[in-house]
């Protein structure tokens, strides 16, 4: 019995040398988090509505990813990659070193980044400004850049409740948090004459823009949305920060704050209203096109108006689209796979 | 201090009696914090169980809408071919909608009209379509058909939207609701077992996922552990307990061994990633390399299991074979293995039953992914039940919370039957001496 054991090992690595060779008959995608949730909707249509495979998609975090993509070119890489921020130009630098050339870039819609809270507590409207003295690091007080004093929401307007600065975010691995951290703390920061001064030095205006504060006023929840909104409706002066589908599927027992006064909602996100957006993007290797089968017509999946239109199955699972305009054109670069300049 | 034993007139208060007094007590303090423990455990348990049944349950059970769908020729097939794959790749979506169309005909704008058709699952085209396929006769035909329930409608039947909330707070709005009573007074909504969970692949709409994509990827994955795992384990155990010499070489190896079962999962993830994905070349997402990885983390368990399931075996056992002109090679393989084995394969399965439960290391390797396909062979790309468990855990859609439940329940008995399985083999070939 040993022997067959020993054999069917043998044979298995055997097996395993043989599959390395194999070309691929699906797609492979790997990325953002946040754009895990359209890009598996759109492989799971594709897989269903033609004769390739389901593309297999991983959720790697936006900089995973582009790492992954930038690999180099032949089926043991990925063929496409989500990303929840724009390609940086040393990751494109990355993709050239190894041989990945061409990238087309397609944008797909809009993410809202909700501050989210529990139906149970009050609302809250809040400025930049103010998320910025709530959460910063070092915050200037009387012209001083000290420590964050602030405890109560109360303390740092009058006009917003007494009740203790809680609040959930993502750790710093996330591509919300980079989105939360540009769009909100860095411009929050401009506010204060103290901070804007820094700003001939861009490593010294981050520094204190970037900083979230440490003291416990501010607590990172780990990647997972579902568990920041549970954790809301335990505790309704709590504060979340979370992607609006999140807000979108559970808007019985939380609802999102206003910022600059625009409360996050459909509309006004698709607006560009709400403050807190970003755009998403996916990225496809050239090089793989015609050598991994199907490749375009996924791209075109995507861009069709079925999927990423006003109307399309994208926009039920919590996606932004992109205007009319801005998805015309895009439709156009995307299936003319016109290559990424920055 | 009974009356007895004032009436035996023996001193009560004599120290010897207070301290056998004291020890009594302390025992018996001892016992009662024994008994919290185990109590305290077993209810931790059974919070456990309770919260993920309850929570669970009703995935088990899906709601349906009956529609008599007319499977219109022009619509399926309009050159009339058959072709089957025509067949597939018709707009099945148009036929079910328009039956709901006849049924709610004063549904006139647009925005509604996306309301009602919402009430089916996305998936109503694959499901026609697999009718037609099975049996193209029914072209041409009207039939009844259970379409399965968008995840909310049936969040809503099963009472999980309370229809008494303010209207913005629902996702199921006023008019959806007017509709689903006017379909339930028609007798026209059904609920039924959810046999998808059991036997389709994953999806991102809840009310189409399913658990049988990640049973038959930790099948592949143990398979392959199993195969590579047991045999080595098996002998090194054997080696090291039977044959190699006492000396420091071994004493080294012996406690590499022991430091090994200690190193965190996520370890052998990165090992394998470095070694089996980037160095050799396997595929990513494949069970092959997540079998191979787990394989390494089972290994010394495998090992440490053995050697102390041959350390039981009595010497006697081994001098009698001896005694008998037996060689070296034929006490082991006839004698001290055959008993040892249910210890062995006890270590075996429990060792089996933790690389069921692990997803760190398969992380590293890309297992950690959305895959709808079925794997047909260790090289297929997929994904094992405790990585389904976390995806859904961490999707948006409140239905995957009931989903996400139910799959922890598929993976606990499986883990329960191996444990059990262990047992049983551990009872049918115990011998005692």
């Amino acid at each position: 019995m040993l022997k067959q054991v020993i054999t069917a090992s043998a044979a298995l690595a055997f097996a395993a040398s043989a599959g390395a060779v194999q070309a691929r008959e699906q797609i492979r995608i790997v990325g953002s988090s946040t754009v895990f949730p359209f890009s598996t909707a759109v492989a799971e249509t594709f897989g269903r509505t033609t004769d390739f495979k389901t593309p297999v998609v991983e959720s790697t975090g936006s900089g995973g990813g582009l790492k992954l993509f930038c690999g180099g070119v032949g089926v043991g890489h990925p063929d496409m990659t989500n990303a929840s921020r724009r390609i940086k130009q040393s990751e494109v630098d990355l993709c050239a070193a190894n041989g990945v050339t061409e990238i087309t870039e397609v944008k797909i819609g809009y993410d809202g980044i909700a501050l989210g809270r529990s139906k149970a507590g009050g609302d809250l409207s809040l400025t930049k400004a103010q998320i910025f003295l709530a959460l910063g690091k070092m915050v200037p007080v009387d012209g001083k850049l000290v420590p964050n004093p602030y405890m109560m929401w109360s303390q740092i307007d009058a006009s917003l409740p007494a009740t203790k600065i809680e609040v959930m975010g993502p750790p710093p691995t996330s591509g919300t948090r980079d989105a939360f951290v540009e769009l909100v703390m860095r411009e929050g920061a401009e506010h204060f004459p103290e901070i804007k001064a820094l700003k001939a030095d861009k490593n010294a205006f981050r520094s204190i823009s970037d900083a979230m504060r440490e003291d416990g006023a501010f607590v990172e929840t780990g990647e997972n949305d579902n568990l920041i909104v549970q954790k809301l409706q335990a505790n309704p002066n709590a504060v979340g920060i979370f992607g609006f589908s999140f807000l979108d599927q559970n808007a019985d027992v939380i609802k999102g704050s206003k910022v600059e006064g625009v409360e996050p909602t459909f509309d006004a996100i698709a607006d560009g209203e709400y403050g807190v957006s970003r755009s998403l993007y996916f990225y496809v290797k050239k090089a793989h096109i015609g050598v991994v089968p199907g490749m375009l017509e996924f791209v075109e999946e995507f861009v069709s108006d079925k999927a990423y239109g006003e109307e399309g199955y994208l926009t039920d699972k919590g996606l932004i689209p992109l205007t009319e305009e801005e998805r015309e054109a895009m439709t156009e670069q995307a299936t003319g796979l016109v290559p990424l300049k920055l | 201090m009974t009356d007895r034993e004032q009436s035996t007139g023996i001193a009560v208060d004599s120290a010897e009696v207070k301290h056998a007094r004291k020890r009594y007590r302390a025992e018996r303090r001892f016992r009662m914090y024994g008994v919290a423990a185990i109590a305290a455990a077993a209810g931790m348990l059974a919070l456990l169980v309770i919260s993920i049944v309850a929570t669970g349950w009703t995935a088990f059970y899906q709601h349906s809408i009956a529609l008599d769908v007319t499977f219109e020729a022009k619509v399926i097939d309009p050159k009339g071919g058959r072709d089957p794959s025509v067949l597939a790749r018709a707009d099945y979506r148009k036929l079910a909608r328009a039956s709901l169309r006849k049924l709610f005909p004063d549904v006139k704008k647009r925005g509604d009209k996306r309301k009602l058709y919402g009430l089916l699952s996305i998936g109503v085209d694959q499901q026609l379509a697999e009718l037609v396929a099975a049996d193209p006769s029914l072209i041409g035909q009207t039939r009844r058909v259970e379409i399965y329930a968008s995840d909310d409608v049936d969040s809503f039947l099963k009472g999980f939207i309370d229809r008494e909330a303010p209207e913005s707070d629902r996702r199921i709005k006023d008019k959806e609701i007017a509709w689903l009573d006017k379909l339930e007074t028609d007798g026209a909504i059904t609920s039924h077992l959810n046999l998808r969970f059991w036997t389709k692949g994953d999806s991102r709409e809840p009310e189409l996922a399913g658990f049988w994509g990640a049973m038959v990827g930790s099948f592949f994955t143990l398979l392959v552990t199993l195969a590579l795992s047991f045999p080595v384990g098996v002998l090194a155990a054997t080696y090291l307990e039977e044959f190699a010499p006492k000396n420091r070489w071994t004493d080294i190896i012996e406690v590499n061994i022991n430091n090994l079962a200690a190193v965190p999962s996520i370890v052998f993830g990165l090992l394998g990633l470095a070694v089996f994905l980037n160095f050799f070349g396997l595929p990513r997402s494949a069970p092959l390399v997540g079998g191979m990885v787990l394989a390494l983390m089972t290994l010394p368990t495998i090992i440490i299991a053995s050697r102390s399931a041959l350390k039981a075996v009595p010497p006697s056992i081994r001098e009698a074979a001896f005694g008998v002109g037996a060689s070296e090679l034929q006490v082991v393989t006839h004698h001290v293995v055959p008993l040892a084995l249910p210890g062995i394969l006890t270590g075996a399965i429990i060792g089996m039953a933790r690389a069921l439960g692990e997803t760190a290391p398969l992380l590293m390797i890309g297992m950690v992914a959305f895959i709808v396909d079925i794997p047909g062979s260790v090289t297929d790309p997929a994904t094992v039940m405790p990585v389904q468990i976390y995806l859904w855990a961490d999707s948006p859609e409140r239905a995957f919370v009931a989903r996400t439940s139910a799959g922890v329940m598929a993976l606990l008995g499986f883990l329960m039957l191996m444990n059990a399985l262990a047992v049983i083999l551990r009872k049918r070939f115990e011998r005692r001496w």
